[in-house]
């Protein structure tokens, strides 16, 4: 029996959600002395948009498989992607792939990810009909370039809009949510496929703040700049055990005038951006946003005054859900 | 036959009342142009509208910033150009025309070309935003090629026009 103190640091880890015997990116250190570390994987493709401004879907398959080969120490894809499934306790479970639409087109998870992702997972032996890509509604989804489609044989795609919300609001600290039955009933874990934006209250948002769209009302959590609303969000139970994988999406991004579509400040990092650990996956989207901003000629997120506050309160010891110490970030750049 | 004449004087009298008071009130603008209105530009969605409580459903964190300048309703509508290139045209109505111009001046850049259109106009390669009165219209394009800037405008003249 696991004593409170040892929870918390497991959970900070991602150790928790894959099991202590997990190889999928977390570094667990032989020397119980050593603090543990979380794992971020970058991977860069310069060449991953084409001469007309398209994503170039072969390129795109290829950075997802060197990201979850450096990330898993898998040489093979495959291999990589059954372990996630079998590790996550998902194998002839659905496994849910949560997009971020909100921005609409242009600035959404680009359906080419969605779609090498679910093709790797289908190779890794998960049935079609146990994908399921979701995210709170119709709009967003298209939004992606996705189609809805809710036949049981085939990779499943509908939004909340068609679940419903369950009926009892949960509570964890200040905030109050109704989360999505697709969370709660349909899939067995989740693999967060949010996109790199500029976020006009909360500085940025990325792995936390898609969580937003697990909810039924996420308005409710926009006070403070967001926070503590992104950290009591993604504190609640439900998330820290089915949320197993980041594959963030930065590939195209907007570094100014966000969460919106805004053509004038468009960004191609042309990276996916891979972990557990979404605090740490966070702290260094920080980092890169405010690194085009200051090449932009623009003001960091702090001194525009809206650095993501949150970030910090989610790795603090309250919510204690990962890393924000750089030198406890494993960053590997591929 | 005297009963059917009070009943056709009564219907008469009752109309002209009812065309009296709609034709007093201030015509509803539309300012979302039919398919082809504007040369090229096809309307390929229905107009959505959302009060200030429900805009987060439609720019989530984005509508903080219109809620404090005072935005009354937003609508929103999509368009095509030439059958290829998408946009979007949004029209905030805000309660003065002081929360328009906060809200224009806010997102302009130092690539921003200023455009003859309403009050105030600003272009950039693939958007057009503009002010005319308590209005903020805000036109993207998801992509950029040549026509896009000349096409952006164009439909924005169409757009003022309802306003």
């Amino acid at each position: 029996m696991r004593n409170r103190r040892e929870f918390l640091k497991e959970a900070a880890t991602g150790a928790l959600i894959l099991g202590t015997q997990s190889s999928l990116g977390l570094t667990r250190a032989a020397d119980p002395r050593t603090e543990p570390r979380s794992k971020v994987v970058i991977a860069r493709d310069p060449s991953l948009h084409g001469p007309d401004g398209k994503l170039d879907a072969a390129r795109v398959g290829a950075l997802l498989d060197r990201a979850m080969a450096t990330y898993t120490g898998h040489a093979r894809p495959i291999d990589a992607w059954k372990r996630i499934a079998l590790e996550a306790g998902a194998k002839d479970k659905v496994i849910g792939l949560k997009t971020n639409g909100l921005g609409g087109r242009g600035i959404s998870t680009h359906a080419v990810l969605v779609f090498a992702i679910a093709e790797r997972l289908q190779q890794a032996g998960v049935k079609p009909g146990n994908i399921l890509v979701w995210d709170r509604n119709a709009r967003d989804l298209q939004a992606c370039g996705l189609t809805i489609n809710t036949d049981p044989n085939q990779i499943r795609c509908y939004g909340s809009d068609v679940s419903g919300f369950e009926d009892a609001t949960e509570t964890w600290g200040s905030s109050h949510v109704r989360f999505s039955k697709i969370l709660t009933r349909e899939c067995a874990m989740v693999i967060n496929l949010p996109i790199l934006k500029d976020h006009s209250m909360s500085g940025l948002t990325f792995a936390m703040k898609n969580m937003y769209g697990v909810i039924e009302r996420p308005q409710e959590l926009h006070g403070g700049g967001c926070n503590p609303g992104i950290a009591d969000l993604n504190a609640f139970p439900v998330i820290r055990q089915k949320i197993k994988l980041t594959i963030g999406d930065a590939m195209t991004s907007v570094y100014e005038g966000g969460p919106g579509f805004r053509p004038e400040h468009l960004w191609q990092p042309n990276a996916l951006i891979i972990g557990q650990d979404r605090v740490a996956i966070d702290q260094i989207a920080w980092g890169l946003l405010d690194k085009k901003r200051t090449e932009m000629g623009l003001k960091t997120l702090e001194a525009a005054g809206r650095p993501p506050r949150y970030i910090a309160t989610a790795a603090g010891s309250t919510h204690a859900l990962g890393l924000n110490d750089a030198q406890r970030i494993k960053l590997i750049e591929v | 036959m005297n009963q059917l004449k009070l009943f056709l004087a009564g219907s008469l009298v009752a109309l002209f009342a009812v065309s009296m008071i709609t034709g007093c009130k201030k015509k509803s603008a539309n300012p979302f142009p039919a398919s082809g209105a504007v040369a090229g530009w096809e309307k390929s969605s229905e107009t959505r509208t959302f009060e200030p409580k429900d805009l987060w459903q439609y720019i989530d964190g984005d509508s903080e910033q219109y809620i404090q300048a005072g935005v009354v309703s937003t609508s929103t509508s999509d368009y095509k150009y030439k059958g290829q290139l998408e946009a979007v045209v949004d029209v905030y109505t805000m309660g003065g025309p002081d929360g328009a111009q906060t809200i224009l001046e806010r997102g302009q850049t130092r690539d921003a070309k200023t455009i003859t259109i309403g009050d105030q106009g600003l272009q950039y390669a693939q958007s057009v935003t503009f002010r005319k009165g308590t209005h903020l219209v805000r036109i993207v394009a998801y992509e950029s090629n040549t026509e896009t800037p000349q096409a952006l405008e164009a439909l924005a003249h169409g757009v003022e026009a309802g306003l």
